[in-house]
């Protein structure tokens, strides 16, 4: 069996899907644990601090193109299942009752992840372009974020870059807000179905594994939810 | 239970072939008995399409009893419609009230197309099973039930996996059409018993193959499937199958 059959098969298929869900479960704890350093109300400064240190240091900026690499791949694998799978019935029922054997985010994978993906675009342009690319003229997403100084060393602001983009705009919390519950729902079903799919299922793991998931969902996205909260309430200043 | 009669609105597809354009059909049934089976009150229904000069509704049926598999009707947006783990020859008229009206549809996949009414052609599900879903022995005399120890919590599993009837519930329910609890029981129940063994390995590649070809969609873990099934079988034999897949996958030489 060679690698390419092994996954475009619907079971190797599952495997990228539950594989990259992974790493990007993973890849969200470091993103919110990192974050949240802002409720220490510093003026950003550990948070500057631990994000210069992820922005500046040579494995992390190494695994960040593995991030990107599988964050495509779950993408474009996500979108190519999500066709695939409507095809597969070209009439549907006229009734449906599916409320009465499965959840509804569980059915709506697809909806959700291209919900999460409009909102990246967006999140990618506030933060991620003007701090790889601060520097350089004409790809800036805002306004100049000065730079700022810890014990002699220059960090991008990315705390002035935040408190910039929700501070005063109502809309683009709501967008973030409403991103991140997407994001929830999504991570409500993809926790524990990616280890299904690498074939645990155990009377006495898999519920632990789910409410592991459950658990792990609603912190994550609560915490991401109070970020832009925090900011445009003035809870951190 | 009380027993009571009832008159029924039916909203039944009518599709003349694989070819035509289907479409929901009302018709009314009277005095229907609450213990009555689903399909005694097809049979009142078509007795009265027959006496009328109407082409009766082809359902697929045969036992009658819960276990061959063949019947398959969509009741009111689920699989075999309101009870759980129950065929839709089980499902008995005390679950519906009097002036109920119910819609019946086919098992809607592309892999399972109409051939006529609710009537679906699901010869895709031999072709999987033939795809591997056996053991080759030669038959003669049978031996003795305990020249073969198997651990008893590996019979259970297995016994539960072979539980499946092939009524395509699963893949009627799925969301993606998907065929993976059907390939999965099968697949679970030989894999966990001596005999099935040799051909281990390239059964489960070749049942997935062949899954993948008939038009199934993806499974995406909804677990509707376990929900619906008439038989009970459980996802835990699809964690089983992908277990099953990666090992045979990297260490298969085929």
């Amino acid at each position: 069996m060679t690698w390419k059959l092994f996954f475009t098969s619907s079971i190797g298929k599952k495997f990228i899907m539950a594989l990259t869900g992974i790493f990007l479960i993973t890849f969200l704890i470091v993103h919110c644990g990192i974050n949240a350093m802002i409720f220490f109300n510093d003026g950003g400064e550990t948070f500057n601090h631990w994000g210069h240190f992820m922005g500046s240091n040579l494995i992390v900026r190494t695994m960040e193109l593995g991030l990107f690499l599988f964050l495509i791949m779950h993408i474009v694998q996500g979108l190519t299942l999500w066709s695939q799978n409507n095809k597969s019935r070209p009439v549907k029922y006229v009734v449906k009752n599916s409320a009465a054997n499965s959840t509804w985010y569980s059915r709506s994978m697809g909806l959700l992840g291209t919900l999460i993906l409009i909102f990246l675009v967006l999140h990618l342009y506030h933060f991620w372009t003007p701090s790889r690319f601060g520097g350089m003229a004409g790809i800036k997403a805002l306004d100049e974020t000065s730079l700022a100084t810890y014990n002699n060393e220059e960090v991008h602001n990315l705390y002035a870059e935040m408190k910039l983009v929700f501070e005063n705009n109502l809309l683009i919390v709501v967008v973030y807000i409403l991103g991140v519950i997407s994001l929830c729902w999504h991570l409500l079903h993809g926790f524990q179905s990616a280890f299904q799919t690498f074939g645990v299922n155990h009377k006495r793991y898999t519920p632990i594994i789910k409410g592991a998931g459950v658990v792990y969902s609603v912190v994550i996205c609560l915490l991401f939810a109070l970020m832009p909260l925090a900011f445009y309430l003035h809870w951190v200043n | 239970m009380e027993h009571y009669n009832m008159n029924l609105t039916l909203k039944i597809w009518r599709q003349k072939n694989n070819q035509s354009a289907g479409s929901l059909e009302t018709y009314q049934v009277k005095d229907i008995s609450s213990e009555m089976s689903f399909l005694e009150m097809f049979d009142v229904l078509n007795e009265q399409l027959i006496v009328a000069g109407d082409d009766p509704i082809a359902f697929d049926h045969d036992c009658r009893e819960g276990i061959c598999g063949q019947c398959s009707m969509h009741i009111d947006g689920r699989a075999h419609g309101p009870w759980t783990n129950n065929t839709t020859c089980q499902l008995h008229m005390r679950a519906f009230k009097d002036g109920d009206t119910i819609v019946v549809e086919p098992w809607r996949s592309k892999a399972f197309p109409v051939i006529k009414d609710l009537m679906v052609d699901r010869s895709s599900f031999d072709r999987i099973i033939q795809a591997g879903g056996y053991i080759s022995v030669n038959t003669g005399n049978a031996v003795d039930a305990n020249s073969l120890p198997i651990d008893k919590k590996d019979a259970d599993n297995a016994f539960m996996a072979a539980a499946c009837i092939g009524c395509g519930a699963c893949v009627a329910t799925c969301v993606n059409s998907s065929a993976m609890l059907f390939v999965s029981a099968k697949v679970a129940q030989l894999a966990q018993l001596p005999q099935g063994q040799p051909e281990r390995e390239s059964r489960v590649l070749n049942m997935v193959a062949q899954m993948d070809k008939e038009n199934f969609g993806n499974c995406t873990n909804t677990y509707a499937c376990e929900a619906e099934c008439p038989k009970g079988i459980s996802v835990s034999n699809i964690a089983r199958l992908n277990r099953e897949y990666l090992s045979a996958g990297l260490s298969t030489e085929q």
